[in-house]
């Protein structure tokens, strides 16, 4: 059966749900199929898998430095614990 | 050698996680390995290195589905009701860096941003006895931050930020991807490096609020639609829409432009990518 085509701006509208694993399967197929034909759509599904990536990765933000024997003296001394 | 598990329920640690396991030498069965983070993971990691009597994988870990068993935190939560005080630090502290993360989602700015995470914590043990154990404690202690945080950021606006509008973020139409070069994967190893981190964290501040709170509490803290829904006060539907439009502007801030070029966010084109 014909995959109905679907446009890039479609693909953009949904993409973050395709990354995220919650399109249904028909709409998957379609965006899959869309991007074996376009570059762009795939760059853009590439990027923001990256992004995804990125920012999930416990190295990208750190505490800061002393935060945790800070938070221990606030408790210490308002609580007594 | 006994390592109690955590959560480790996001795909791309558990991959991280798993590439650890592989590499260990001597995969015994007879330890538990229960990792809550990357880092922690690389922690174990790293002080197991060379050693061979460590490991195991707990079936549920490699099946993806090892989840934070509540009952060490609700016994916890039990006992500091009861009195034993000093047990609070002890529940908090696998927390500290998402409380943080949280409240620095809604500030960007890292000093008030430990205030408010202290608030937060501070807000926790006073009210711990309210905590309603069928939610997630870890959920309920990022929606007290992000409320201190809120509060602050009301608080401290007409002193010290900018005029935010906390709706104004443009949610009607289509948002179209300003570059469409094609961006190899990162290595994993560049996260090692500052100068990337310190891009992340200028793209991320670039986003408009209502966006950057939704990509950290979804993508950064991991929690499900529901729960960032639930955590922001939004619908899940805003919850959907925001994140789209998040991840696509960073995208666009992080892309390699025109020959390969870097856009770090500030209208300059950086002709050599950091990792």
């Amino acid at each position: 059966m014909a995959v109905i085509e679907i446009s890039c701006v479609e693909v953009w509208r949904e993409i973050s749900n395709y990354v995220d694993d919650s399109v249904d399967p028909e709409l998957r197929r379609r965006m899959e199929e869309h991007f074996k034909g376009c570059e762009h759509c795939t760059a853009v599904l590439d990027g923001t898998r990256n992004v995804v990536r990125l920012v999930g990765d416990n190295r990208s933000f750190d505490l800061l430095a002393g935060f945790s024997d800070r938070l221990k003296k606030r408790l210490q001394e308002k609580f007594g614990i | 050698m006994i390592f109690l598990a955590e959560t480790f329920c996001d795909p791309w640690n558990l991959r991280r996680g798993l590439g650890f396991l592989a590499k260990l030498r001597d995969k015994t069965r007879e330890n538990i390995l229960w990792a809550s983070t990357l880092v922690n993971l690389e922690r174990v990691g790293g002080a197991l290195e060379g050693q061979v009597e460590l490991s195991t994988i707990s079936t549920s870990l490699a099946e993806g589905r090892v989840t934070r068993t509540l009952d060490k935190e609700i016994a916890l939560i039990d006992r500091i009701c009861a009195g034993e005080k000093q047990l609070f630090y002890e529940l908090i502290q696998p927390y500290e860096r998402s409380v943080f993360i949280a409240a620095n989602a809604v500030v960007q700015n890292e000093a008030d941003a430990e205030e408010a995470a202290q608030e937060a914590f501070l807000k926790a043990f006073t009210h711990l006895s309210s905590f309603r154990k069928e939610s997630k404690f870890s959920t309920w202690l990022i929606q007290i931050a992000v409320n201190e945080a809120r509060m602050k950021r009301r608080k401290d606006r007409k002193t010290r930020y900018d005029s935010i509008d906390e709706h104004g973020g443009d949610e009607e139409g289509d948002y179209a991807p300003k570059d469409f070069a094609d961006w190899r994967e990162i290595p994993s190893e560049a996260l090692q490096r500052k100068e990337l981190r310190r891009v992340l964290q200028k793209a991320m501040a670039s986003l408009h609020p209502i966006y950057r709170e939704v990509l950290v509490m979804r993508d950064v803290q991991h929690l499900t639609i529901s729960e960032t829904a639930d955590t922001l006060q939004i619908s899940e539907s805003a919850v959907k829409t925001r994140l789209l439009r998040a991840r696509l502007q960073m995208r666009d801030a992080l892309a390699p432009g025109i020959d390969g070029a870097w856009n770090i966010g500030d209208g300059n084109w950086k002709k050599v990518r950091p990792w």
